[in-house]
């Protein structure tokens, strides 16, 4: 790891103010892309500034409507918090499954879909569930803030500091895991929203990162049912090729993870 | 350079660390506390795995600085002087090590585990929540083993206290 400088405001404002002043600051919040990134030398941050202390940062908060997920909160905390199991269970289940418990105990929301890793599970959530992340800044809808792999709506310097979900009628996350990584091979996430709109999700398949698959939207909102979608025949074009699988592989494990989900909201 | 508080194993100490050490590399090069091991140094295998504030972390990737005001639980600060903790009591018995590499991590994962599940646990549960612990000696039967038989005994103690 190179050199870089590490600070540990106690605000937004002041987050904001110390990244302003550094000539190559990134945002650390739970560290566990960003540290992993910087011992590989392929990121010399000037600073690291750390959100994941900031109080006003960490917090779950559920009303009648809606969940809302400050930024800096832990996977762990999501996937275990009641009232947020009870009102959206889709979205605690996909919390739980990332990376492994030492893992969950550190790592982000707000990390995660700054982050935008094409194969992170957050993004799926955010996007299908059609949630709005708040920034220090303004407040961006999920169809405007996934920009491509790696890529955001964010400026510069701007900050994540809430997500909220619209708790919909039902919801659903299934995930074939990279065996060692256990990041989504393909993960998709299906709601049905409580007036009737069906919004899909997959992550880990395009190559362009998290993205909405109207095909399999259109046959559940004509039947919200794990066999409308078995004669729904998903494109490969576009679909990421790896050694762990062919875009034809992916494309095929769209249409099932899609059906588990289904099966899984009920 | 920084200066680092934080509370290790029970006792108030203090570093003067570049910004970029990791936590693990405080542990073991700093404090002298080689116990936790760097097996991948990728956030995999678990054998830097150590407690933040009770939580099982993996401390290859945190750093230092993150973990300032904070209190750290190593391998060396879980047995009472000679009497091993029940973990490493269980581990002992019933074979749950072979190389011992990964053992520092599993048991510090393990008893996080535990405290976490109760008496709820089963080996299912057990076997998917030692998934970022990698062993390449038991082929995990032993651990899965010692892990639950750490749980009644870890349940019995604390009863008694």
């Amino acid at each position: 790891m190179y050199e870089t400088i590490y600070h540990r405001p106690s605000s937004v404002d002041e987050a904001a103010a110390l990244f302003a002043k550094g000539s190559e600051a990134k945002y650390l919040s739970g560290g566990h892309t960003l540290i992993p990134v910087m011992k590989q030398r392929l990121a010399s941050p000037s600073d690291v500034i750390d959100l994941g202390k900031i109080k006003e940062l960490i917090g779950i908060d559920v009303s009648v409507d809606a969940v809302t997920i400050k930024a800096a909160t832990t996977h762990y905390d999501v996937a275990m918090n009641g009232p947020a199991q009870k009102a959206i269970p889709a979205l605690a289940h996909l919390a739980s499954l990332i990376g492994d418990p030492a893992v969950r105990h550190r790592g982000t929301i707000g990390g995660s879909i700054a982050n935008n890793d094409p194969a992170a599970d957050y993004p799926s959530a955010v996007l299908a569930l059609g949630a709005t992340v708040k920034t220090n800044k303004r407040s961006i809808s999920a169809d405007d803030f996934f920009k491509g792999l790696f890529t955001t709506a964010l400026a510069d310097g701007e900050i994540i500091t809430q997500v909220s979900f619209p708790i919909p009628a039902k919801a659903g996350y299934s995930k074939f895991p990279h065996p060692a990584s256990r990041f989504a091979l393909t993960g998709v996430f299906v709601v049905k929203t409580k007036s009737g709109d069906v919004r899909v999700a997959a992550t880990g398949a395009s190559q362009s990162g998290v993205m909405r698959v109207p095909a399999i939207e259109a046959a559940l909102k004509a039947n919200w049912s794990a066999g409308a979608l078995d004669s729904v025949k998903i494109s490969a074009d576009g679909l990421m090729s790896d050694l762990h699988g062919s875009s034809d592989y992916r494309a095929n494990l769209i249409k099932v993870m899609a059906q588990r989900a289904v099966t899984a909201a009920g | 350079m920084s200066t680092v508080k934080l509370t290790v194993n029970g006792k108030a100490v203090s570093a003067e660390v570049e910004d970029r050490t990791l936590l693990v590399h405080l542990l073991r090069e700093h404090l002298n506390l080689t116990g936790t091991h760097v097996g991948c140094d990728t956030s995999q295998c678990g054998a830097c795995v150590v407690h933040i504030d009770g939580k099982a972390v993996k401390s290859c990737t945190v750093l230092a600085g993150q973990a300032a005001g904070s209190s750290v639980t190593t391998i060396e600060g879980i047995s009472k002087g000679d009497e091993l903790h029940p973990m490493q009591a269980a581990f002992r018995d019933n074979h749950g090590l072979q190389c011992g590499y990964c053992t520092p991590g599993m048991i510090m994962s393990a008893i996080d585990i535990v405290n976490r599940y109760g008496g709820k646990l089963d080996e299912d549960t057990v076997r998917h929540e030692l998934e970022g612990n990698i062993c390449r000696c038991t082929g995990y039967h032993n651990i899965v083993k010692s892990v639950l038989d750490a749980a009644g005994r870890m349940k019995v103690a604390q009863a008694a206290e």
